[in-house]
């Protein structure tokens, strides 16, 4: 098991090492994108253009490049945004880093709460009318965009209510966990449960079908014949085998909310978050911010997997010796 | 016979479909005593695992319909509540399915199935149910019991996860197993050891064993009596040396003549029962092998009900020998050759 842990992690590392040079060839080594152009900005002359080139190593073989640019990522973390020079990259993630975190890890917990309870009962309650219509509930949830609910929530709780039922809604923002717990998870309430609807139908869905296919398992009948109660072989068999998936896509999920695709959420709640900076910097073509916030999101992806596949071996013993 | 442990009465399974009711089970009735060992034995299709698994209501469709008295031990089963069912199960009666590969739920270690089995009718503690799970499992012939108990299902062989299975079924001394197709699923030898190993715990703890089966010679390995069912209806049904001397049905003739005789000089080719098996849906109103019986006749358009001698009056001799076919009733051995005769050319 610790072997297995240990192969997968290293397989990790190896991926994110291919990853950062392939994002590196990308943003800076593709041909007819010349970086120092974008630098030196609109109708820049050639010598001006020459001597950025030279002062941002742009002039150096590849290799040298990219090592230059992993050294300034991750040891002397003094890489320079293009856009708004002396602005240094790597704290500005550092400081996105937990509010992302926040938000992912808290929609996460009510995400996968309200998907295992849906999901369950659902398939507990099959052929009754409670079945479809919590699978109704999961498809509005997943057909609502997160942009218009998000938006929509801010208008009741920060506008129409919110001389009324919502006056205790703060305002849009952050506010850091160790400066004040409640405040954090009050100012992240609504955009954890706004992120959370989506998956949460998605999940529920998932669990659902992954429940009434189980529960006409073979082993189900053998638990039946033994005289197991029905509650005990749905959850203790049919919903134990039914997180086996749930897990491997909830990794996937997880890591690329929190590389990034939680955008829309911190855009619309106005949370400081990696996806807003990613979003900001795809808009003024930053190349070292982009370049830094991808890799960034792929160490969380690729994190997420290696996590995934080790608490997969844990709950599938199938699994241990692939 | 003594005061029968279970008493069917009148089985009778129903299943709505989109092409109309189909009856899989259709008046089934046959009794057995402690301790004994009935053969269920058709072809595949013939309602065998349908009426096992009703028993015990064990049939989740909503679809389908139950009918008739299943008595086991004076309490009828299929008036018996989920709860007062779920005693029964697995404590009174054990069931063992044909694919011992799917039977155990994977996330699982082995000793935790037979420890769960125990566990569900007994109060004893963990630690206890793990010690008996231990001892069930060398009593089934797992080398090395005190490690394999936490192995998981994926690391037993075939034949090591049906043994598994059977300690699982046996934990709690059910008066009553019944086996699926126990052996289908697996090689030659591994069958031949499992049919021993029942024998064996037939003997230790005195179960009464219904064995489901597609292959006589299963049946001759292990069966007291025989139950020969088609078309979801019982054809044939005695004790197991007068079925196989002087088989009386001419599905019965099929069966035992696809059996290889291992014992020969050469297995010979395979005489086959020509024609396909029958599904219930186009199930003849007489009888339900004719479209596949050599000697069927102007009187096989009405259907045949099982007795000593259908055709009126009685046999001498061995009342508990009955079946269900238009043919006189003696004369039946002589048929029988001459219909071999014909299908050899
Ligand atoms: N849930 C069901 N719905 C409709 N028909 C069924 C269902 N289950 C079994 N049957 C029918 O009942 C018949 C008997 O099946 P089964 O008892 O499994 O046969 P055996 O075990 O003898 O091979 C089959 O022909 C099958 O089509
Ligand atoms: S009743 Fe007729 S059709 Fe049926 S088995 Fe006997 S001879 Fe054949
Ligand atoms: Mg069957």
């Amino acid at each position: 098991m610790l072997l297995f842990a240990v192969r997968r992690l290293a397989s990790a590392v190896l991926v994110l090492f291919a990853i950062s040079v392939l994002v590196f060839l990308i943003f800076f080594a593709t041909p007819g994108v010349d970086p120092a152009a974008r630098i030196a900005g609109r109708n820049a002359d050639p010598a001006t253009l020459a001597q950025v080139r030279h002062s941002f190593g742009l002039d150096r073989p590849i290799p040298i490049r990219y090592a230059l640019m992993m050294r300034h990522l991750f040891i002397s973390r003094d890489l320079e945004s293009f856009v708004n020079r002396g602005a240094k990259v790597i704290p500005q993630i550092v400081q996105a880093t937990p509010v992302t975190l926040s938000l992912v890890l808290g929609a996460a917990v009510i995400w996968v709460l309200f998907a295992v309870l849906m999901g369950t009962v659902a398939a507990w309650r099959r052929g009754t009318v409670a079945d479809p219509l919590i699978m109704l509930a999961g498809v509005v949830g997943i057909s609502l965009p997160v942009y218009w609910l998000g938006e929509v929530v801010n208008l009741i709780t920060q506008s129409r209510l919110h001389g009324s039922v919502f006056s205790w809604v703060p305002p849009l923002g952050y506010v850091s966990l160790t400066d004040d717990p409640g405040q954090w998870a009050l100012h992240l309430l609504f955009p954890w449960l706004t992120l959370a609807v989506l998956y949460a139908g998605i999940y529920a869905r998932l669990l659902r079908s992954e429940l009434v296919a189980n529960l006409n398992e073979d082993y189900v009948r053998t638990a039946r014949a033994k005289g197991i109660s029905e509650r005990r072989i749905l959850i203790r068999h049919a919903l134990r085998c039914s997180l086996i998936p749930i897990v491997s896509l909830f990794g996937l999920d997880f890591g690329a909310l929190v590389g990034g695709a939680a955008l829309l959420t911190e855009v619309v709640f106005g949370l400081p978050g990696v996806g807003k900076l990613t979003y900001d910097a795809l808009q003024t073509v930053d190349l070292p911010m982009i370049m830094a916030t991808v890799i960034y999101a792929a160490f969380f992806v690729v994190l997420a997997n290696a996590v995934v596949d080790v608490l997969y071996a844990r709950l599938d013993p199938r699994a241990r010796h692939a | 016979m003594p005061e029968p442990l279970l008493e069917v009465d009148d089985l009778r399974v129903t299943f709505r479909t989109r092409r109309g009711t189909v009856t899989a089970v259709d008046g089934l009735s046959f009794a057995l005593a402690a301790g004994d060992t009935l053969g269920i034995v058709g072809e595949s299709g013939s309602g065998k695992t349908v009426s096992m698994l009703s028993i015990l209501k064990l049939i989740r469709d909503p679809n389908a319909r139950i009918s008739g008295r299943v008595l086991f031990r004076g309490r009828n089963l299929l008036e018996l509540t989920d709860r007062e069912l779920r005693d029964v199960r697995g404590r009174d009666i054990a069931m063992i399915f044909q694919d011992p590969m799917t039977a155990l739920t994977p996330v699982y270690r082995v000793g935790w199935h037979i420890a769960e089995q125990i566990r569900a009718h007994e109060k004893v503690s963990r630690q206890a149910a793990r010690d008996r799970a231990v001892r069930l499992l060398a009593e089934v012939g797992i080398p090395e019991p005190g490690r394999r108990v936490d192995n998981y299902p994926h690391e037993f062989s075939g034949g090591m996860r049906q043994r598994a299975v059977i300690a699982m079924a046996l934990a709690c001394n059910p008066a009553l197993l019944i086996a699926d197709e126990p052996t289908t699923a697996l090689d030659v030898t591994t069958q031949a050891q499992v049919l021993d190993l029942m024998r064996r715990l037939r003997e230790t703890h005195g179960s009464a064993i219904v064995v489901i089966t597609h292959d006589m010679g299963v049946v001759s390995e292990i069966a007291d009596r025989v139950l020969v069912m088609y078309g979801g209806r019982a054809v044939e049904r005695g004790p197991k040396r007068e079925v196989f001397r002087r088989p009386r049905h001419p599905y019965t003739w099929g069966l035992l003549d696809s059996v290889p005789r291992m014992a020969g000089p050469r297995v010979r080719r395979l005489p086959m029962i020509p024609g396909t098996p029958i599904g219930p849906l186009d199930l003849p109103a007489g009888c339900g092998f004719a479209p596949r019986c050599r000697l069927r006749h102007q009187a096989c358009e009405v259907r045949p009900e099982l007795a000593d001698a259908p055709t009126g009056g009685t046999r001498n001799g061995a009342s508990e020998h009955v079946d269900a076919c238009w043919l006189p009733a003696e004369g039946r051995a002589a048929l029988r050759e001459r219909s071999r005769e014909e299908s050899r050319g």
